[in-house]
Order: structure tokens, then sequence, then C-alpha cells
């Protein structure tokens, strides 16, 4: 198990390879699995990241409570400075996904099912766009696992310890790491983006209305992803954070673990704890009982 | 997986698959005490029927999550919710679930720690600390002299090779819990092998929860 980026980037460069390609050598050196069966879970993982933004585009899903939805449809309607551009893909695939995610439909966690739009929203969104092979996807997918592996051990990967930094931000920087592994970047500019999207993501508190995945959750994979694009813009042009990434990520230890309880998905603070926020969640939790759906 | 939350959905469903394993099978009945945060907002996220879900033996990306607190009750396993406040230092996403077989009964904490990852923290009131990111033996044994090394010569003999060791108990002289992580899970005769020794009471295998 990797503990730092700073030591993955130097071996990966004494190495003479990508970030992706060493996560995937160490991860066949930990003698649990093979390179077949790591590629395999990895394309599976890709199917069914394309699977979930192909299912949440069309916009005729709802969230559990009903909160949530259509939304990502409404970004094909060019009507921003932006629309119909990669910036849009990126912005409706996160979405997307999310919507998925809120519907209880199938997603992959990346890092979790809270940030999980990010990644898939990033990666598809540039393979859409550019001649990306599903190969170097494979290797994007093994550069955001290292990143995620290494914040989980340094900081931590649950809304519910360190706030929404620790999801979103964590899933920013995992996407923003494989969009520059995808895009042919080095490994030390795919570290400066790492750190990039986490130091524009520190200290996002997590709270969700009545504690559910759903606002502003689905809102913040899109700007998490807008995020990373940014981020990735900047490394790729040679612009290097001054902060090394792993100091970043601890940075988002540290303050996670001096976060609030409000602010980490006890619905007590934040946007949970509006008069609208609260008026939202009394409404529709009183509906999902109704509903029947849960008990 | 399926959604919305990997740590009150996900991890939620293996604390239900960890606990199944344990029991031996479908429970016919279960209590299912929801604590801190997985009280609080488990119910928009799932968390009852992911537990639920768990239980009837589907991983986190099985759709049938989504109604599976209905194909409980179809498949005659009678659940029970109740908010908690468990005692001692918890994640706030735990939960404890007793479950009912005939005459087996099991009782396990379970925290959701992020990810989807979870701990297994206490069985049957004995201190455990269990990932299920690789197959276990949970054995009962005697707090005897020699208890380990009959059962580590046992397993050496069928070929298990083991990752980590942790044995725990109540109290001096009475019975003691050993959770044996291993590389590979290990056959049926090498559970009849150590239910054979003396001092061994129970043998449960217990397959990976994390895929």
């Amino acid at each position: 198990m990797m503990e730092s980026l700073n030591d993955a980037v130097t071996m990966a460069v004494e190495a003479g390879c990508s970030l992706g390609e060493l996560a995937l050598r160490q991860e066949v050196a930990q003698g649990l699995r093979t390179r077949e069966e790591l590629e395999s879970g990895l394309r599976r993982a890709l199917h069914v990241m394309r699977g979930a933004v192909a299912r949440g585009l069309p916009g005729d899903l709802r969230s559990v409570s009903g909160l949530v939805g259509g939304d990502a449809a409404k970004l094909n309607r060019l009507t921003g400075p932006l629309s119909g551009t990669l910036f849009t893909d990126v912005l409706a695939n996160a979405l997307a996904v999310q919507e998925v995610n809120a519907a209880m439909g199938v997603i992959v966690a990346a890092p979790t099912a809270g940030g999980a739009g990010v990644l898939p929203g990033v990666l598809l969104g540039l393979a859409g766009r550019a001649d990306i092979s599903d190969d170097q996807l494979v290797r994007g997918l093994a550069t955001a696992g290292l990143v995620g592996a290494v914040v989980a051990v340094r900081a931590s990967l649950s809304g519910a310890e360190g706030g929404c930094q620790a999801e979103t931000g964590a899933a920013a920087a995992m996407a923003a790491g494989a969009g520059v592994e995808v895009l042919g970047g080095s490994p030390a500019m795919a570290a400066h983006a790492v750190s990039l999207a986490m130091q524009g993501t520190l200290g996002l508190v997590c709270d969700p209305l009545g504690g559910l995945v759903e606002i502003p959750c689905v809102f913040r994979n899109a700007t998490g992803a807008a995020i990373a694009l940014a981020a990735i813009e900047m490394a790729l042009a040679g612009i290097e954070f001054p902060i090394p990434a792993d100091e970043v990520i601890d940075t988002m230890g540290e303050i996670g673990r001096s976060m609030d309880v409000r602010y980490r998905e006890t619905a007590g603070g934040g946007l949970a704890a509006t008069p609208t926020g609260r008026r939202l969640a009394k409404e529709r939790l009183v509906q999902i009982k109704r509903s029947g759906k849960a008990t | 997986m399926v959604g919305p939350s990997s740590s009150h959905t996900a991890g939620a469903c293996r604390i239900g698959l960890f606990s199944r394993a344990l029991l031996g099978g479908q429970p016919s009945r279960a209590l299912i005490e929801l604590h801190g945060s997985f009280a609080r907002t488990g119910q928009g996220h799932g968390t009852d029927r992911a537990i639920a879900g768990g239980l009837l033996g589907f991983r986190p990306d099985d759709e049938r999550l989504r109604d599976s607190l209905e194909l409980a009750a179809e498949a005659g396993l009678e659940i029970t919710f109740q908010n908690a406040k468990l005692r001692g230092d918890h994640h706030p996403n735990t939960a404890r679930l007793t479950l009912w077989h005939g005459e087996r009964q099991v009782t396990v904490v379970g925290s959701s720690i992020g990810a989807g990852r979870i701990v297994i923290t206490a069985i049957d009131d004995f201190p455990v600390d269990i990932t299920g990111t690789l197959p276990a033996l949970v054995v009962v044994a005697g707090d005897q002299p020699g208890a380990v090394a009959a059962i580590t010569t046992t397993l050496a003999g069928q070929g298990g090779n083991i990752a980590t060791i942790k044995v725990s108990r109540r109290q001096k002289g009475g019975n003691a819990i050993h959770i044996y992580e291993l590389d590979e899970p290990v056959g049926a005769e090498a559970l009849a092998a150590l239910l054979a020794l003396p001092r061994v009471q129970s043998v449960r295998a217990i397959g990976r929860v994390d895929g």
C-alpha cells in the first residue's frame, strides 16, 4: 500500500513509467491479485461508469425522496456560454452519475458513492472529446486508485469523519491525477494536479439536507468535476503548486479532524440547517415514510 | 455498488453479509439496532434496505437491494429495526445485528468507516477487529494453554497461510474467540479438522465481503 504520492512520483520517474502504470505494478507486487485480474476489475468499473452516465443523461430518474433528478439533461439545452464543450460534457456526466446514485442505481464508488460522479464525469468527458483508448482509461483509473489509497491512509475518505473535502474533494484530486495520466502528462504533473484540485476543496463541509446524498451532493459532484478540470488544465500547462501533494492531503486530514460534528454528514449545520433545508428535509422524509419504501 | 452512500449503503450491506456468513446462512429473524448517523440518516440512504439485502446474501452492487425489505418478507426473514445508543466508543456509522436461525444466535457490532470499508468490532460481546478484506476463520475455543498452537498447526497442515491472528476473551479461563485472517479460504476438510480439536467449540469460515 502506497502511503506517499511524492514517493510514488519518484518511483515512477525512476522506473520511467506513468503514475498509473506504477500503481498497477505496485498492486501486482503486493501479490494479492494478478495484472490480468486488476485490469479486468478496472475494465468492469469503466463499464459500470459508462452505464451510469448513459442511465442518467436522459433525465427521467428521480431520487428516493424526489428532491433531485433531471438536471443533467438540462445541460443539453445549449443555453450557456460554454455549451457544447468538454466543460459541459463533464458537468452533465457528473450530474448524471450522481442522479443515478440518488435513485439507488448502480455506480462505482470513487472513492465513495457521494463523490461517485466526479471521476467518470471527468474521464468519460475527456474520452468523448479526445482519442483515448480503454487501456489508457484503465491506467487513469489506476492513478485515481493510487491517489485515493494515499488519501485514505493519510487523511480520510469519509464525510462523517472529514466533511465533503474527504469525498468530493478526494474525488476531484483522484480525477485530476487520472486526467493528467490519460492525457499523457508526467507523474510530477499528475501530483501537481492532485494538489491543485485538493487545495480548491479544503474546508468543504458535508451538509446534506436531511442527511440524504442528494442536496447539495449532486451539484457538488459537478462543481468538484469543474475543479478537477481546472487542476488538469493548470498542471498540463506546467503550473506547479508549491505545497507537495502529501502535505496538501495531510492538511485535508487535519482540517477534517478539527471540523465540528455539525459539518460531518450529520445534517446539523451548513445548508442542511438553513430554514429551507430543514423544511425540505422534513417534507421529504415524511414522504419517504408514506411511500413505504423504507421502514 | 448501488447508491446512494458508500458508507450507509455499501458498507451497511457488507455488515449484513458478514453477519449472515457468521450465522452460517440466512436468518429467520433479525434485530437491527442502528447507532449514530445510521440511526439519524440511515433511512434516506437505504441503510435498512442495504443491511437487509446483506442478510439475504446480496452484494453491494446487486440492484435487488432497493427491494430487499419486501424480498426479506417474502423469504420469511422477519426484521425489526430500532434506533439505539450503543454503549462505549463507536464510529458514527455503526449497527448491532442480532440474528437467529433455529438454535443458533449471533450478535455482531459493525461500523462502516468510509468508502464502503467496514470494521466488525464485536462478535457475541467479544471484542474483535475484522475488516472482511481477507477470508476469516472465527473460532471459539476454551481459554487454555496450547489452543492457538493446536489450531495454527492444524491450519498449517491443511496448507492455510495465516495473514493475521487476534485472540480475545471476556474472562480468564472461560471461552476465547480467535480470528484468523487467511490469504486463501480453506476447505471443508480443514474446518472439520479444526472442529475435531479438543478445545475447539465452534468454527465458522467467512469469505471476503469487500468485493
